[in-house]
């Protein structure tokens, strides 16, 4: 009947959360007879009645509808194969390529090339963690120039914000641009080389305190006197 | 024979001083080093990743790997050749036996998770540090885990149960038992057990009481490390 | 993630800068640690710069001397890259990587005569000092080549010969003398220039070893004479380009010897 943590909590896999049935496990977390355990190093996070302890490290793990930033590392006959950061390769067919028709035998590479990079979408995973893809929808499409760091897969949602409000802070301090990918691959692009590495800089403390309170206005503040 | 004090002056159911630290290895997903008296390893996770041959792979979940080594310099005697020994595949073998029970690969098919463990500098105990080290690399890569795992060598030396002996200890001439066990500690289940020596079943059940009280100890050491990488904890 | 970062990092160097802030010819901070292995190794020391860090360990044996040096001991570098190290590290037989870190360190240690062989002779024609060093890195962020120099010169320093049992022609290692290796006062450094576009760089991180177009190592000792060299990388370098990489490596020479 007891809470044994306070919401924001450092806990560690096979912590003791809560005793009793008062309360639910949700995600990272789960029961054993009559105690919720954590499953995972993360921050715990308490919603009501459910318990979930959100990631601070671990590998990008593919899920339908992401986002997610990909090179195109091969090409087939009929596909592109592409590199998303999971263990193995994903699938980008002609259909979700492009609705160009394509000839029987035409270079696929004059649509993506070999070390093309793109925003492109899943929109299969199987059990087995087959992945297809596509670039079919909103912003998806082949990126130019620019730079790719990876970051932490499951600080993305910190990295971008409510409603986008960190990336929005680090975009207007240095007029970069920037997507960050699901799979926790972030790509920036600047006029001035000085500033996207100070972009960097800022995600990568991000991605590195992503626990930590009041982030949001330190950041903005860090990235305001180096403007200076 | 009567064993009355140990070698290093301390009690029987002590163990050496201990050191821990989380995210030693930063090119790795996940580590740590762990100290115990003298014996010092390091650990270091990589994976999921894709695993070669493929035939190795499993469509069901993801496959656990370890590596144990001990650096040339890092013996006692002379220098170790490099390279794995039947000693060190054993021991990689007990390792992957140790952690897979706490460990759920169901979310990564066909992949693998590597475990490197090297020792930079040995006196006993070394497969019990490398089992404590990798669980908190384990922990620290961020992979779903039902808990952690603790590892302690119990025994006894002379007419005395003892805990983490030293290498003076297994030596002793009044005979010795050296039994490495490594322990679930939320629910104090054994993943590994190895004995040798000459034991009676009485002695034995003591040597466990024993492992799963200092066990606890470890245990306590492992969490503090692994939250003092986020800022330790706020309570 | 190579050739988008490429353009990158050369466009950062246009304007004298590198992805960490560094200025081209800026070391990362150094730190040395001696006796990291005591209770094992007879000589031992860590080195980190920057994230990179390398642990190097010395054992002495007694063996016999090579019949063309019946008075001469002698040294045996190996290093291993660990998968520990570093993703892109895999277990197995010493990859070629490995080989020629090792070669590379031995030859500036061997050339410098940093270590008198004559020296390592107990008995000419029987007996003799064999000095086993053995080196690790236990994180790759870049430059192994000067980490693992540091770490094995370090170790060098570091190294209390055993106890040797002349009767029973054994080497008792719990028993360590105070005794220190002969070693000279004309200590080499290896210092490693790589070229990125137009541009040299000291003390590479990973990604940009990973953007590099050649890469020298080069030995130099206190009088500023040269004693080792090698060359790496996929392109090609004049010889004006090498002078210079031969200037500036000089000119930080100074600095990494102060750490040590």
């Amino acid at each position: 009947m007891t809470l044994l943590i306070k919401d924001k909590d450092i806990v560690v896999p096979g912590e003791i959360l809560a005793k009793g049935m008062d309360h639910l496990p949700a995600q990272g977390t789960s029961r054993e007879n009559e105690n919720i355990i954590a499953l995972q190093l993360g921050l715990a996070n308490i919603n009501g009645r459910l318990i979930k302890v959100i990631a601070l490290s671990g590998k990008y793990v593919p899920k339908f509808g992401d986002m997610v930033i990909g090179k195109i590392i091969n090409i087939t006959f009929s596909s592109w194969i592409v590199d998303v950061g999971y263990a193995y390769e994903a699938n980008l067919s002609m259909k979700e390529a492009t609705s160009d028709f394509i000839e029987r035998g035409a270079d696929l590479s004059q649509y993506f090339d070999y070390g093309d990079i793109i925003t492109t979408k899943i929109v299969n995973v199987n059990k087995q963690k087959a992945i297809d893809l596509t670039m079919k929808g909103p912003g998806l499409r082949k990126l130019k120039g620019g730079r790719i760091i990876q970051v932490t897969p499951s600080k993305v949602p910190r990295i971008i914000g409510k409603q986008g409000s960190m990336i929005s802070i680090v975009k207007e301090a240095t007029n970069c641009q920037i997507i960050v990918g699901q799979n926790g691959r972030v790509w920036i692009q600047g006029e001035d080389p000085k500033k996207v590495r100070l972009a960097e800089e800022a995600i990568r403390k991000i991605d590195k305190e992503s626990h930590k309170d009041g982030l949001t206005d330190e950041i903005s503040r860090s990235l305001k006197e180096k403007k200076k | 024979m009567k064993y009355t004090k140990r070698f290093d002056k301390r009690k029987f159911d002590q163990l050496r001083e201990m050191e821990a630290k989380v995210g030693v290895v930063k090119r790795a997903d996940g580590s740590a080093l762990f100290r115990i008296g003298k014996t010092i390893a390091i650990a270091a996770v990589y994976g999921p990743r894709a695993l070669h041959p493929s035939h190795l792979r499993n469509p069901e979940k993801g496959i656990l790997r370890c590596n144990y080594n001990m650096m040339s310099f890092s013996g006692s005697g002379e220098r170790i050749r490099p390279g794995p020994s039947r000693r060190s595949k054993e021991i990689n073998l007990i390792i992957q036996k140790a952690l897979l029970p706490v460990l759920d690969l169901s979310p990564f098919p066909n992949t693998v998770v590597d475990i490197f463990i090297e020792l930079t500098q040995t006196d006993s105990g070394t497969r019990c540090a490398g089992i404590t080290a990798a669980a908190l690399a384990l922990a620290d890569s961020g992979l779903p885990m039902t808990d952690l795992v603790a590892s302690v060598s119990v025994g006894t030396v002379g007419d005395k149960v003892v805990v983490d002996l030293t290498k003076e200890e297994e030596d002793f001439e009044g005979g010795a038992t050296d039994i490495p066990v490594a322990i679930t500690p939320r629910n104090g289940k054994i993943t590994l057990l190895q004995l040798d020596g000459n034991i009676t079943k009485e002695d034995l059940k003591k040597a466990l009481e024993l492992a799963k009280k200092t066990c606890k100890e470890i245990h306590t050491l492992q969490v503090k490390a692994l939250k003092e990488k986020y800022g330790g904890d706020k309570k | 993630m190579i050739g988008i970062n490429k353009q990158y990092v050369k466009s950062l160097l246009k304007e004298q800068i590198r992805q960490d802030g560094r200025k081209p010819d800026e070391f990362r901070e150094i730190k040395i640690e001696y006796n990291v292995s005591e209770k094992s190794a007879d000589g031992s020391a860590k080195v980190k710069l920057g994230d990179t860090e390398v642990i190097a360990g010395v054992k002495l044996e007694v063996g016999e001397p090579f019949p063309d040096n019946p008075d001469k001991g002698t040294i045996i570098v190996n290093s291993e890259l660990l998968p520990l190290a570093s993703p892109d590290f895999e277990l197995g037989p010493p990859s070629i990587g490995s080989i020629e870190l090792s070669r590379v360190v031995d030859r500036a240690l061997r050339e410098s005569k940093i270590l008198d062989f004559k020296k390592l002779c107990i008995k000419e024609g029987e007996k003799v000092w064999l000095v086993f060093i053995d080196i690790y890195p236990i994180n790759n962020a870049g430059n192994l080549f000067d980490a693992c120099f540091l770490a094995a010169l370090a170790a060098l320093k570091s190294t209390r010969f055993p106890k040797y049992d002349e009767k029973n022609e054994r080497i008792i290692y719990e028993e360590r003398t105070s005794k220190k290796l002969p070693l000279e006062k004309n200590t080499p450094i290896e210092c490693t220039v790589i070229k990125v576009g137009d541009t040299f760089l000291v003390d590479p991180t990973n990604e940009e070893e990973e953007v590099m177009d050649a890469r020298l190592t080069i030995g130099i000792l206190e009088d500023k004479k040269i004693c080792a060299m090698q060359k790496g990388g996929d392109n090609s370098l004049s010889i004006e380009e090498i002078l210079k990489m031969v200037d500036i490596a000089a000119k930080k020479i100074d600095h990494i010897r102060k750490a040590i």
